[in-house]
């Protein structure tokens, strides 16, 4: 009989500590899977950030390391100093990524640093409970915020694809969802691309995924999955925000 | 053996890391160290390295974290308060057990304070203000020379430990000059004979097997056996690491304790307080941590008083009472804010203390 589906070798045969309904099972694994596809696991180098992710390295299926909170793009860029050959990806979340981290994140994008980030955008903070992330939407709730974000209070979210465009040091830029299965083939797809840009050594790239948390945004994963397209992807429209590569071409 | 070559100690210092097999150096400017950073960008691409200037302290610290979680041999340099910014990195790469050489070139504190010398980093070097319990080897060499040999040989002992090891020079060792011999070129690790030499390192899981570098334990009994664990090294380190040097200790009436620059303006106020019939001798701590405490059980009888003489405000007195144990007083000579003492004014107090202890 012909096997109509593998279990990718990316991902450990163990079970994830994420919470039911969560994505980053799913993003997890259409990275490891694209890694898998492209022939790379044995070649890959990723930096695990905090946050329910930095356990990322017991679940994918390559060589990793964890990074304190926010310095990721940092440690990735002297791994890749020294591994200029091999694959390198960190995978962060908002707060990692655009709140503590926001330093670290524009320089390594502005150096062209060759290396890929998958940002993980659910727009709140998980790991310590549902507190305001910096990507935590106007009106939404948090444990910080309980009656909602306001602008006056908090100012307003931050849009890392659109921020980061504005740099010249990217070749690639995409913000994806992963709330249906038609945003996550196209998830894999930008992921892919990624992949194949660092390998071509035209530079950074970085792939934002929105995201959802079921158990912090106090939804069923079905409606926080309808929340993030009513919501989150009106704020943060899904797109290209830059493709030198393509352009190149 | 190589000639004596006349060298400015910034300069030297960053020599000598490369020849001790550093092939990747992350910085950020910082007086009075920042010909380190400059040599660097010139020299290390000459040599199969790379240089990348850092866009702060913490992300300096995390680059050679990355570099030596890959395997790399890293180098980062600072002064005072760029390394308190670096304290973050300090306490996850001793978690993570990731090699890295730095080396402090201190100035005065606290806060900006000044870009004058200092060694009002001796709390921050030697206790760290990183979390958790950790500790870091911290050498404070008293000439160039001295910097050039420990720099040379700090990245083989970071290796041997997986641990980072510190060289503290104040700003007066880095901006002067003095002939130094330097050693001969180790020959460096490349991205191909990482993988065999360092098996632990991420280098690609097609080397054999899956290696994670990471801090986090969340379990307490896994966290509790990995700290024994790296206990049972820095007791290692302990017994391996300890270094000092003793001068007339046998019939010294005051010995002073010095390490850094200031131990050689302690040996000139010991000659000139020879000269008026006082017999000085000095503890000289090389190694910061480990701290030599043994070397205060060969204090002979004679001796009346001890004597720390530091650009702090005594941040040192209290490991040398640990080694002291309460046999004779301790007592401070010491100046801050990037002033120094002269050796003359050195042996005044010295007399006022022996007055005071006789």
């Amino acid at each position: 009989m012909k096997p109509v589906f593998t279990v990718t070798k990316g991902m450990l045969p163990v079970s994830t500590s994420y919470c039911p309904g969560c994505t980053h099972g799913v993003a997890h694994r259409i990275i490891m899977e694209t890694l898998d596809e492209m022939g790379l696991l044995g070649k890959t180098l990723g930096v695990a950030p905090i946050g329910c992710s930095v356990v990322a390295h017991q679940f994918m299926n390559v060589d990793m390391c964890e990074a304190a909170h926010g310095r990721a793009p940092a440690v990735a860029s002297g791994i890749r100093r020294v591994h200029p050959e091999k694959v390198v990806f960190t995978y962060q979340g908002d707060g990692d990524l655009a709140s503590i981290g926001m330093g670290e994140i524009v320089h390594a994008a502005a150096r062209g640093e060759k290396f890929s980030t998958f940002f993980i955008n659910n727009g709140i903070y998980g790991m310590t409970g549902g507190q305001m992330a910096p990507t935590t939407l106007i009106g939404q709730r948090s444990t910080t915020c309980v009656d909602g974000r306001t602008r006056e209070q908090a100012g307003m979210p931050l849009k890392i694809c659109e921020l980061l465009a504005t740099l010249d040091g990217p070749v690639y830029i995409e913000r994806v969802a992963l709330n249906s299965p038609a945003h996550i083939r196209a998830a894999k797809k930008a992921v892919r691309k990624a992949f194949e840009y660092q390998l071509s050594g035209k530079g950074f790239t970085f792939v934002e995924m929105l995201s959802i948390c079921p158990t912090n945004w106090g939804l069923t994963p079905a409606k926080a999955m309808d929340w993030l397209e009513e919501n989150m992807m009106a704020y943060y429209p899904l797109g290209v925000y830059k493709d030198l590569g393509k352009e190149a071409e | 053996m190589s000639e004596k070559v006349l060298m400015k100690g910034n300069e030297a210092f960053a020599e000598a890391v490369i020849r001790g097999g550093v092939r990747f150096y992350f910085g950020y400017p910082i007086t009075p160290q920042s010909e380190i950073p400059e040599f660097m960008s010139r020299e290390l691409p000459k040599r199969g390295g790379r240089f990348l200037q850092a866009e702060s302290e913490l992300g300096a610290i995390n680059m050679a974290y990355g570099c030596g979680a890959a395997g790399g041999c890293g180098f980062i340099s600072s002064s005072s308060p760029g390394i308190a910014l670096m304290q973050e990195g300090m306490s996850f790469l001793c978690g993570a057990e990731v090699p890295v050489t730095l080396l402090n070139v201190s100035r005065g504190g606290p806060g900006i304070g000044s870009i004058q010398p200092g060694q009002a980093d001796y709390n921050q070097v030697t206790r760290g203000g990183g979390n958790g319990d950790y500790r870091i080897p911290v050498f404070a060499p008293a000439s160039i020379q001295e910097a050039v040999d420990i720099l040379y040989e700090a990245p083989a002992i970071a290796d041997k430990y997986r641990n980072p090891v510190m060289v503290l020079a104040d700003g007066l060792m880095g901006q002067m000059m003095e002939p130094v011999v330097l050693p001969e070129p180790k020959e460096a690790l490349t991205s191909a004979t990482i993988p065999a030499a360092k098996p632990w390192a991420i280098s690609g899981s097609e080397k054999g097997e899956r290696s994670v570098v990471k801090s986090l334990r969340l379990q307490p009994e896994v966290l509790e056996a990995h700290v024994e664990h790296l206990y049972e090294k820095y007791a290692e380190m302990e017994q391996e690491l300890e270094r000092v040097e003793c001068e007339g200790l046998e019939d010294a009436e005051v010995v002073f304790v010095a390490f850094g620059t200031m131990a050689r303006l302690a040996r000139e106020a010991m000659e000139l307080l020879e000269a008026q019939g006082i017999k000085a001798g000095l503890i000289r701590p090389i190694s910061l941590w480990p701290y030599p405490y043994s070397a205060f059980d060969k204090l002979s009888g004679k001796t009346k008083a001890v004597i720390s003489v530091e650009l702090s405000m005594g941040q040192m007195l209290q490991d040398i009472k640990l080694g002291v144990r309460g046999r004779v007083p301790v007592k401070l000579i010491h100046r801050v804010g990037g002033m120094l003492p002269t050796s003359l004014e050195v042996v005044e107090k010295t007399k006022k203390i022996l007055e005071e202890v006789r």
